[in-house]
């Protein structure tokens, strides 16, 4: 069996004494879709950081495509980025560009093609993600879905071996949301890329993930498929699930709203 | 003995010492890159960059810094003026003006202009792209931020404020001859005349050595400003008077 495409060791990142993720141990193997999951602020965007390389691991051990984020060069890392894909949840993308430099902008900068090829390719790109029409057009003009669906073709941009994406179905209406899950999907069958995926969108993440792990308070608490996780009796999953909000959270809205009822301050 | 107050000192030290190390760590880097802003040798996109940026850092400049260096010739030459008077020393205003803007006020008017335009620009737009996520994105993308982004305007700052400067100290030796052709009658030919026996290379030459450093500093901590943005949109505008 091959090496996985993504391999997460004992991770552990601690941002001013505070430890945001505790021993992470995940394995994403090549041309699998990963979703993680969690709520806001239990580590899943640090998580997304180490393992696209913008940040070193401070313990632990992150091995993306062979190469160890913790001992790379500088010239590894870059090999690295040229084989992964990143959209990000804003987009991200050169409001000073229109679609087609921003698609182009990698071509231009790290291939010797000749303007015309990556004109082509910008295009082609674009026509992937259903935006060739819009292709002179500045990313100021562009819906939000449209944006994020423009930052998947610049992903593409480079032929990538792994996409990442942060958030995908964030901001937008369930069915540009849904639209996108199919663009996600259609993809992977396309290319058969190694696919991951950050998100709290239940939904988004049942329809697109192979597997699924979930992040609880910077620790793995579950990694299985759709099955093993809908069929989970931890307590945290089936609260996420189900939509729960937390008890002390509950009561502590009770408190202010009898206070405010009373006639006192919020 | 009061530990928190040495405490904090120690604090501020080490984080004045820390921005310091950063400064070191981007100049060295941005030196590294600097090859490719470079026409015909370096990459075309930088060089294009590098181009906008010198008519954004110094085109666009030059109206402020044209009146400011007239209104500060005019403004020395006249606070002079009412003090040689008294001496009987009249001509000498035309050394003050002249040795005072080669030497010291071209290069730190221009730097003040440059530095409330353009400083404080370059960590408004970095700090916009690390909140947009757009330096993330090209580091993803394989693509050295220093050397797209930061470089062309290094490289601009570099060649325009020399530029700017030599204005500078044009206009303001003109305003300080226009006031003595006001309050003194001195034909303008012969204040020429006097500029050019005042004037000394090595003064001149200091002033754009000395415009050379300014371009460093303020493009280095106005994109350093930029660079330590983090977190939501609301930090960036304490960042951007920070730049300044």
């Amino acid at each position: 069996m091959s090496d996985p495409a993504i391999s997460v060791r004992n991770l552990v990142v601690s941002y001013d004494g505070r430890r945001v993720l505790d021993g992470i141990n995940l394995d994403v193997e090549h041309g699998e879709t990963m979703v993680l999951l969690g709520g806001s602020g239990s580590g899943k965007s640090t998580l997304l950081r180490q393992i696209i390389g913008l940040e070193r691991p401070q313990s632990g051990q992150v091995v993306v495509n062979g190469i160890d984020l913790n001992t790379s060069s500088q010239k590894e890392l870059k090999k690295l980025h040229r084989s992964m894909g990143v959209a990000f949840q804003n987009a991200a993308l050169f409001d000073s560009l229109s679609l087609e430099d921003n698609v182009a902008l990698p071509l231009r900068e790290l291939t010797r093609l000749d303007e015309s090829t990556i004109r082509l390719m910008a295009w082609m790109k674009l026509s992937v993600v259903g935006l060739a029409e819009f292709r002179t057009l500045s990313p100021q003009a562009l819906s939000g879905g449209m944006k994020k669906r423009a930052a998947v073709a610049r992903a593409l941009a480079l032929d990538p071996e792994i996409l990442v994406f942060d958030e995908p179905s964030a901001g937008l209406d369930p069915i540009v949301a849904a639209e996108l899950d199919e663009l996600i999907l259609a993809l992977k069958r396309a290319f058969d890329i190694t696919v991951l995926v950050v998100t709290h969108e239940m939904a988004s993440a049942f329809r697109i993930a192979d597997r699924l792990a979930m992040l609880y308070k910077g620790s793995l608490i579950t990694v299985g498929t759709k099955e093993e996780l809908q069929t989970s009796s931890h307590p945290r999953i089936r609260q996420f699930l189900d939509r729960v909000p937390d008890p002390i959270f509950e009561q502590g809205n009770e408190k202010i709203l009898e206070r405010y009822v009373e006639g006192g301050a919020l | 003995m009061n530990l928190p107050l040495l405490d904090r000192a120690g604090a501020s030290t080490l984080s004045h010492l820390e921005y310091v190390g950063d400064l070191v760590i981007q100049s060295g880097k941005t030196i590294h890159a600097l090859g490719k802003t470079f026409p015909l040798i370096g990459n075309r996109h930088r060089w294009l960059s590098a181009i906008r940026q010198m008519l954004a850092i110094g085109v666009a400049a030059i109206p402020m810094v044209g009146i400011m260096a007239c209104c500060a010739g005019f403004i020395l030459a006249m606070q002079g003026a009412s003090e040689l008077r008294r001496f009987g020393a009249m001509q000498f205003v035309t050394d003050l003006v002249t040795i005072g803007f080669t030497r010291e006020l071209g290069p730190l008017l221009t730097a003040i202009a440059v530095s409330g335009r353009s400083g404080s620009a370059f960590s408004a737009e970095i700090g916009t792209m690390m909140v947009t996520e757009e330096i993330d994105a090209l580091r993803t993308m394989a693509i050295d931020p220093i050397e797209f982004v930061l470089a062309p305007k290094f490289f601009a700052a570099l060649v325009m404020l020399p530029c700017l400067t030599i204005l500078s100290n044009a206009c303001g030796i003109l305003a300080g001859g226009a006031f003595m052709r006001i309050a003194n009658g001195t034909p303008f030919g012969m204040y020429l005349t006097a500029v050019t026996h005042s004037m000394v290379l090595r003064d001149v030459i200091t002033g754009l050595v000395k415009s050379l450093a300014f371009a460093t500093i303020i493009v280095h901590v106005g994109c350093l400003e930029g660079f330590k943005v983090r977190g939501g949109r609301c930090c960036r505008p304490i960042r951007n008077l920070r730049g300044r």
